[in-house]
């Protein structure tokens, strides 16, 4: 078991979840309430990354960080450093890859909050911020809990991007996926199974989680 | 309930707007009054009620509430529902599904201190009757419950005009007869604008003190349901107020007296044919109470008045009451009335049969000519 890649996966997994919770939760709700015309452009950019082979993305990422384009320019000004083959690297692709599991979970449960309790709420003198955390983000936390573990085992499991972005630099970018093709590479079975396992049993538990939310949310259509 | 001062909290309201739903609004009502909307779906009574809360912004217009502007369009000026202090009743009540009862109507009482917020919710529930039920969630209250839940939420806020979106619509009619009694007691007690938005005509006679009448945005009449079920303003109106009785006729003047001509008829109108010229096309109604049926053999009360021979065209019996409709030799349009069952039978009153009925003097209501069929909607 390569503890250090499991670090990595783990350190990515958690950062990619923060910061997308509270992204997920402003396009969510902005999608799922909103009415403007670019809207059907907006999911789909979202949700680009679903059907995007990992390479290409991976690629266009890499493109894009290089220190010669404005994103790359600016981050190497900042922070002194470039973007490929960092962990701030992959945590950026992590951050675009999983848009669409973060967001379509928190969107959809918002849609499900019809739009009467919002002006309820206002006409019984609650704020739009006290409205947000005492009426919707109760109804919706399933959706929220939903799109964190998907995010989450999504980000441990991530292996093409983070390839192309980051190589495999030994407790950097070199996270449990790309560690399992490494151990089957040097022809260790053994270890790829350990983390193989791991890496599975992580996926059960949170599609677990998923479904039993699921289940949940049926109190609210009662 | 807390102690409200006595000043007046009129609610003004004028909005206007070309689109996307055309408005040419313009009604207000007192403290302590009951107004209802009426008109058919598709009329604006809930764009107007929405407006009145602060949840939609009309182009243009004002609304003001016991001295205080609340909207004006052209400062611009627009209030934030929150500010604006109204208790709304959704259509579907709108309860907060994670919350108890208590708890939805908790909410609205958020400036209060937690212990007192517990305290005055229980009463506010108290008050609807549904003391025991205070740790309900809505899911597991009845329908004539949750209207009573957010009866209570849109109150207890201690709002400065309480407005009802077809609150009785999503009930069975026990209920709603049992809502509407108690909707009546607690007006008694609440001295505040209340503007009820219905589609039922029976509700709005019964519940307010003033009708407006609305269709496709514009505000037609206003009035007390007498007023306008006896006097529409126009034969729009009474299509809208589903009176039947319409019909087109003439000014003639006859031996010096001012006549309506309807077909070979010269009736006597009590009112409002003086000032007419002859020639002048009017549209005229009849309440149904004011059409007197002859009894056979024997002279009734105001057979002389304006009598006309028809003959039954249909003939309807819904319990003790049966509802008659005459066809006339001169004309396409029907007249109907209700009159007690026995007394049809009485009177061997059957399809086809002649009759010959009075038209009084007094009931027959003048109004500018139109077309009726015009203003049919689709509801």
């Amino acid at each position: 078991m390569d503890w250090t890649a499991l670090a990595v996966s783990l350190r990515l997994a958690l950062f990619t979840c923060l910061l997308l919770l509270p992204l997920g939760l402003w396009l969510g709700r902005a999608l799922a309430t909103a009415r403007f015309r670019g809207k059907p452009l907006c999911e789909a950019l979202v949700a680009l990354p679903l059907v995007m082979p990992p390479t290409v993305l991976g690629f266009y990422l890499m493109q894009a960080f290089g220190a010669d384009t404005p994103l790359g320019g600016v981050w190497e000004r900042l922070f002194g450093s470039g973007l490929n083959f960092t962990f701030s690297g992959i945590l950026i692709a992590s951050l675009v890859v999983n848009l669409p599991f973060a967001v379509q979970p928190i969107q959809r449960a918002f849609e499900t909050v019809p739009s009467h309790l919002r002006e309820a709420a206002w006409c019984s003198g609650l704020s739009p911020a006290q409205t947000l955390l005492r009426i919707e983000l109760p109804l919706v936390w399933p959706g929220v809990v939903s799109a964190l573990a998907l995010t989450f085992a999504h980000t441990l499991g991530e292996f093409g991007v983070i390839l192309m972005v980051g190589g495999a630099i030994d407790g950097e970018t070199r996270t449990l996926a790309i560690a399992i093709y490494d151990r089957v590479q040097a022809f260790d079975e053994s270890g790829a199974a350990a983390m193989s396992a791991m890496l599975l049993a992580v996926s059960f538990l949170t599609i677990g989680v998923v479904y039993g939310l699921a289940g949940r949310r049926r109190w609210r259509r009662a | 309930m807390p102690e409200r001062s006595d000043e007046v909290q009129r609610l003004t309201v004028s909005l206007h707007q070309p689109g996307p739903i055309p408005l040419a609004a313009d009604f207000h009502c007192a403290a302590g009054e009951l107004l209802a909307l009426v008109g058919p779906s598709g009329s604006g009574k809930t764009t107007l009620l929405r407006a009145i809360a602060g949840l939609n912004r009309p182009r243009g217009g004002r609304i003001e509430c016991g001295g205080d502007t609340w909207f004006d369009a052209d400062r611009p000026l627009a209030l934030s529902p929150q500010r604006r202090r109204v208790g709304l009743v959704f259509q579907d009540y709108a309860l907060f599904p994670h919350l108890t009862a208590l708890g939805n109507v908790m909410v609205a009482l958020d400036e209060l201190p937690p212990a007192e917020r517990r305290r005055r919710a229980g009463e506010w529930l108290a008050r609807v009757r549904l003391a025991g039920l205070e740790e309900r969630h809505p899911a597991r209250l009845s329908g004539g419950q949750r209207q009573r839940v957010a009866l209570a939420r849109a109150l207890a806020r201690n709002p400065r005009v309480l407005l009802l979106d077809e609150p009785f619509s999503a009930v069975d009619q026990v209920t709603r007869r049992r809502l509407q009694r108690e909707l009546a007691l607690l007006r008694e007690e609440i001295r505040i604008p209340i503007v009820l938005v219905t589609h039922d005509l029976d509700e709005a006679a019964a519940l307010a003190d003033r009708l407006c009448v609305l269709h496709g945005g514009r505000t037609l009449q206003a009035g007390t349901p007498e007023v306008l079920f006896r006097r529409p303003a126009s034969p729009e109106v009474a299509h809208l107020l589903d009176r039947h009785n319409v019909f087109t006729g003439e000014v003639v003047e006859e031996g010096g007296e001012r006549r309506l001509a309807w077909g070979p008829w010269r009736l006597e109108v009590a009112d409002g044919l003086e000032g007419r010229a002859p020639g002048e096309t009017l549209a005229w109604y009849l309440p149904p109470s004011d059409v007197v049926l002859h009894r056979r053999g024997r002279p009734s009360r105001g057979e002389r008045e304006n009598p006309v021979p028809a003959r039954v065209e249909e003939l309807v019996v819904l319990g003790g009451m049966a509802s008659v409709t005459l066809a006339f030799a001169h004309t396409s349009s029907t007249l109907s009335f209700d009159i007690a069952t026995h007394a049809a039978r009485r009177n061997g009153l059957a399809r086809g049969e002649a009759v010959q009925v009075s038209l009084l003097a007094a009931g027959i209501h003048l109004m500018p000519a139109g077309s009726p069929a015009n203003t049919r909607s689709g509801t």
